[in-house]
């Protein structure tokens, strides 16, 4: 039996293609969008800002940053998901070109506010075909319970044409 | 409640997409406007590119200026509402935008209840054939009070 991959090598390894996934998007920068990374699961990170501001009378953020906060952590969860098999197998190539997902549609619900703090995102795929794939995103600030938006939207997957 | 003239909706919409600081951060213009319409542009930004393989801009950009554009056609509609805020907007996106080309949305708020709004919108880059179209449901703070 061949030993362990050291822990400190497969995190690198993880930690590596996810930062090549975030920071070759130049509009998940311009957001100031993170990802935090427990083994596979991603929370995406929005920092508050108050340029990401919609409504100065209450404050509450802007229905665009929150819609495409989701918008990024549902392409950032999907493209992560399908890269995952291929990199803790042997085959992944760190320098491929980044291949994303295109969103085909997306429906945003507004449940609350935007309060001016820091947002979380997590999404979930629920259905992954060779084609298409369906991704589900929820948003939250304080709580984790209490919503503010949610989403869910269709997406064609790269090489589908 | 007296008709708003075209100036005074005109003012009521430049200066909702002034004092948004996301929509400054976009750069969004404003384009024109009538009564429960509006057209706002976002001009080509390199920071705003979703897919560095093809420079085409993020969704996420194109979803913003539509919800900015459909809740400014809600604040130019007649009934003269005080606020608005989304509830849901649902874009469709038909083919990428062209890499270096401005984007304009157009929102058309085609029914109005005391309490809610309904917009529908395209976006543009010049071409025929739209980029995007979205519909939504937007809340209405203080309609005719």
């Amino acid at each position: 039996m061949t030993a362990p991959e050291p822990v400190a090598a497969v995190k690198g390894r993880r930690d590596a293609a996810l930062a090549r996934l975030v920071g070759g998007v130049p509009f998940i920068s311009f957001l100031g969008i993170r990802f935090d990374r427990r083994g596979d699961e991603l929370t995406a990170v929005l920092p508050y800002r108050d340029d990401l501001i919609g409504n100065p009378l209450l404050p509450a953020l802007h229905g665009g940053a929150t819609a495409a906060f989701l918008e990024v952590a549902a392409i950032v969860e999907l493209a992560w998901a399908s890269t995952w098999e291929g990199m803790e197998a042997a085959s992944w190539a760190p320098d491929a070109p980044l291949r994303l997902p295109k969103t085909i549609d997306l429906t945003v619900d507004y449940l609350r506010p935007g309060l001016p703090r820091d947002a979380y995102a997590r999404a979930r795929v629920n259905r992954s075909g060779r084609r298409y794939a369906s991704v589900h995103v929820e948003a939250w600030q304080d709580n984790r319970s209490r919503l503010f938006a949610e989403a869910s939207g269709h997406f064609l997957m790269p090489d589908a044409g | 409640m007296a008709e708003q003239t075209h100036q005074e909706r005109e003012a009521i919409a430049r200066r909702f997409i002034a004092v948004l600081p996301f929509s400054r951060a976009l750069g969004l213009r404003f384009v024109g406007l009538g009564a429960g319409t509006a057209e706002i542009e976002m001009p080509w930004d390199d920071r705003l590119v979703g897919d560095p393989a093809t420079g085409v801009v993020h969704g996420g950009a194109v979803f913003a200026l539509m919800d900015t554009c459909a809740g400014t056609a809600v604040m130019t509609h007649p009934s003269g509402p005080r606020g608005t805020a989304t509830l849901d907007l649902r874009i469709d996106y038909m083919r990428p935008a062209q890499p270096g080309r401005a984007i304009v949305a157009r929102a058309e708020c085609y029914h109005v209840t005391r309490s809610i709004a309904f917009v529908r919108a395209t976006a543009s880059d010049g071409d025929d054939r739209p980029l995007a179209t979205a519909t939504g449901a937007f809340t209405i703070v203080g309609a005719g009070a």
